[in-house]
């Protein structure tokens, strides 16, 4: 993700507060969380004195950096959570050569396959965390389901966890120390506009169909844009992958190729980099086809005009986000980072994330804070009873709408690909750029 | 004694400028130039000397396209706002005869850049969109049945914008030249069985020159830099220098952004020193 998605997602969530249910059930919470912390840390009389004295900076790339959730942490927990917006690459480069200038980190499960290593960081402790049982299962072996296949790419649990407290190294079981605390996460497709395309779209290779020449677009974000290059590649049956999230040089190369003559073919009306630029290109109509991240399609979709995350037989792109532990907390603010998470996981954050179209790590927790219908809407791909409103109350579906792609178990089953950094980064860009200068 | 005061003073007078010159000019160059020659990896540059950034760059067939690219922009800009603006200031110069209109009229032209230059781009996607005014004016005149696609997202529409954003830098320098010419020059040439046109290309050609000069090298070294411009007219299709180089540093990429960089200022620079040679500024300041 980048930056732009998520001053969108802020200026969402500045405006408005939250709604009265969601209050009232966060406070009942607060009081749980209250006795919690007690059972935690084992000197509750201490920790309600200190507890109001401790700053967690967290900064991050993500859509979860939201306002809302920092004013919630002070109003349940009682400590101050700063938070620092950056993009990607930025939020990677500052964790890893200025290790003390944050607290909490919000990074991508790929970026953590590099970061993590580095050492500016300590792996959680999951005995800690009383909501840990409640993470999704997808976070824990990759297997959604027991017989969901384990998707390419940079996996959730092939990072996250790793073989001892203090060690560097990733498991490749589920131990006691984690890494990341999965926060936010989701499943991308193609956007469509269905009001323009008269036949029915069911593969990553429609968006190289000559029918739609002069009105496809990619976004062209190298590391995501590849990927979605691949999974386009890989339907139309000219490239096959080893890995298509760590291909090799001559995968890289074909691909590219392919993505080469599409575009001088004048298959492509433009390449999208902001969030706002994918909205504009299939509000106006300039695209019909694109790739498109979920929170561009209901900014189409809200401006009245009929939009579609097309669910794909090859499956999702998925990429997910996560909070760590900064190596240098310790006593309090360390305390204080995990009672944070265990938060976290505790079911209010979560409900705001699935109100959003993300999905909460915690499922069952989120499930509490949500209305049937809410529930059934986003979860269970189940047609909406009563107009579905966004965390901040404005109309998001009307009554009757069905989630494009159905429940989380069919839209999460269905992931062929992680985001991930490759091995093969440096040659990646440099053919990509050909790409665009093509 | 009297010339060594006087040798003192003047060092004195120029230790300002020469300050700010090696703060905020030669420092960050000679930067930019050191780090050319790191290297780096994904999250991090490290210091060292190696060639590798200049031999990619200069060896790879993307860099030479886009320059290709880059400087095909430039010069049509540069002559599409040269013929603009060289009618423009002549008219102001040359037929408009109240000094007050002279004034009037030039204020009139500076209109459109009293909003933001990223406003003036954008405006024009709407306007050349598929289904934007001119394409609806088209189809509903009757003049074509098809939406024109080449409008927009493409290199008509990057040099469109970049001749509307930087006319008046001609027109400026341009009109200044003309307004300096003795005018008995004109009384002159007529005086001696000149037409008009002759009266234009011997007299008032070269006398602007400078001022052509001038607009040229704004133009040219803007348009050279330019990526944002690029980036949203061609629709993210078409690359240039500028947005290279802002690629690169989006990805960390420093030493290849500053070896990138190192190379655009080279041929900048190659193109003012052709560009002084044609024309003594100097001389007419």
């Amino acid at each position: 993700m980048t930056i732009d998605i998520k001053k969108s997602a802020k200026n969402l969530l500045t405006d408005n507060a939250v709604s009265r249910r969601g209050f009232v059930k966060g406070a009942a919470v607060a009081t749980g969380a209250a006795i919690g912390s007690g059972a935690i840390t084992g000197f509750p009389t201490i920790w309600a004195q200190n507890i109001k004295n401790v700053t967690l900076r967290q900064f991050g790339t993500g859509v979860s950096n939201i306002n809302a959730i920092g004013d919630k942490v002070k109003e349940d927990l009682g400590f101050t959570l700063q938070m620092t917006a950056l993009d990607s690459d930025a939020v990677a480069q500052r964790a890893v050569t200025q290790p003390n200038s944050f607290d909490i980190a919000d990074i991508e499960y790929w970026i953590c396959k590099k970061v993590f290593p580095a050492g500016t960081m300590q792996p959680m402790d999951t005995t800690k965390l009383k909501n840990y049982k409640y993470i999704s299962k997808l976070f824990i072996d990759g297997k959604l389901t027991p017989d969901s296949e384990i998707a390419q790419g940079t996996a959730p649990h092939t990072v996250g966890f790793v073989e001892g407290k203090d060690s560097v190294d990733f498991a490749s079981e589920p131990t006691q120390w984690m890494t990341l605390i999965p926060t936010i996460y989701n499943a991308d497709t193609l956007g469509i506009r269905p009001d323009l395309i008269d036949r029915p779209i069911d593969s990553w290779a429609d968006l190289l169909d000559p029918a739609f020449k002069g009105k496809a677009s990619i976004l062209n974000i190298p590391s995501i844009g590849i990927m979605d290059a691949a999974m386009v590649c890989e339907a139309m049956g000219k490239v096959t992958y080893g890995d298509k999230g760590n291909m090799t040089k001559d995968e890289i190369d074909k691909t590219i190729a392919i993505m080469i003559d599409a575009k001088n073919e004048g298959q492509f009306r433009a390449f999208w980099k902001s969030f706002d630029e994918s909205v504009n290109l299939m509000a106006s109509g300039e695209v019909v086809i694109q790739s498109m991240w979920s929170p561009a399609v209901a900014a189409v979709r809200s401006k009245g005009i009929a939009c579609k995350y097309q669910p794909l037989k090859e499956g999702y792109r998925a990429w997910g986000g996560g909070i760590g532990l900064a190596k240098h907390l310790s006593g309090l603010e360390l305390e204080a980072a995990y009672e944070y998470i265990d938060w976290y996981l505790s079911g209010w954050v979560g409900a705001y994330l699935n109100r959003q179209g993300y999905y909460s790590a915690a499922p069952e927790t989120a499930k509490k804070f949500m209305s049937e219908d809410e529930w059934g809407f986003w979860m269970e791909g189940e047609a909406a009873e009563g107009d579905i409103l966004s965390p901040e109350g404005k109309v998001m579906e009307k009554a009757g709408a069905v989630r494009d792609g159905g429940s989380y178990e069919e839209r999460m089953g269905s992931v062929a690909c992680w985001n991930s950094v490759m091995d093969e980064n440096k040659h990646m860009i440099r053919k990509w750029n050909e790409f665009i200068a093509a | 004694m009297a010339s060594d005061t006087s040798k003192r003073s003047s060092y004195f007078l120029i230790t300002p400028m020469a300050a700010i010159f090696a703060v905020f000019l030669v420092i960050p160059l000679v930067t930019i130039v050191i780090v050319s020659f790191w290297d780096y990896d994904e999250y991090r540059i490290l210091p060292d000397f190696i060639l590798e950034n200049y031999s990619y760059l200069l060896g790879s067939s993307v860099t030479w396209s886009i320059y290709l690219n880059t400087l095909k922009y430039a010069a049509l800009t540069w002559l599409f706002t040269l013929l603009i603006g060289f009618t423009v200031a002549y008219f102001l110069a040359f037929h408009v005869r109240s000094l007050t209109w002279q004034i009037v009229l030039f204020m009139v032209c500076t209109i459109p850049f009293w909003t933001s230059n990223i406003i003036r781009m954008i405006s024009w996607i709407p306007f050349l969109g598929r289904n934007g005014l001119l394409n609806s004016a088209l189809i509903n005149l009757g003049i074509v049945d098809q939406p024109l696609e080449f409008l927009l997202f493409s290199d008509f529409a990057v040099v469109l914008a970049d001749v509307h954003l930087y006319a008046l830098f001609m027109v400026v320098p341009i009109f200044n030249s003309m307004m300096r010419i003795d005018r008995s020059l004109i009384e002159a040439a007529r005086d001696a069985g000149a037409s008009g046109f002759e009266t234009l290309k011997s007299v008032i050609v070269p006398l602007s020159k400078p001022g052509i000069a001038i607009g040229s090298i704004f133009v040219i070294t803007v348009v050279m830099g330019d990526f944002i411009t690029v980036r949203l007219m061609s629709g993210g299709q078409s690359a240039s220098v500028g947005l290279q180089i802002s690629n690169e540093i989006g990805l960390l990429q420093y030493p290849a952004a500053a070896a990138s960089a190192v190379v655009l200022l080279i041929t900048v620079l190659l193109i003012v020193t052709a560009l002084l040679r044609l024309v003594d500024i100097r001389k007419e300041l």
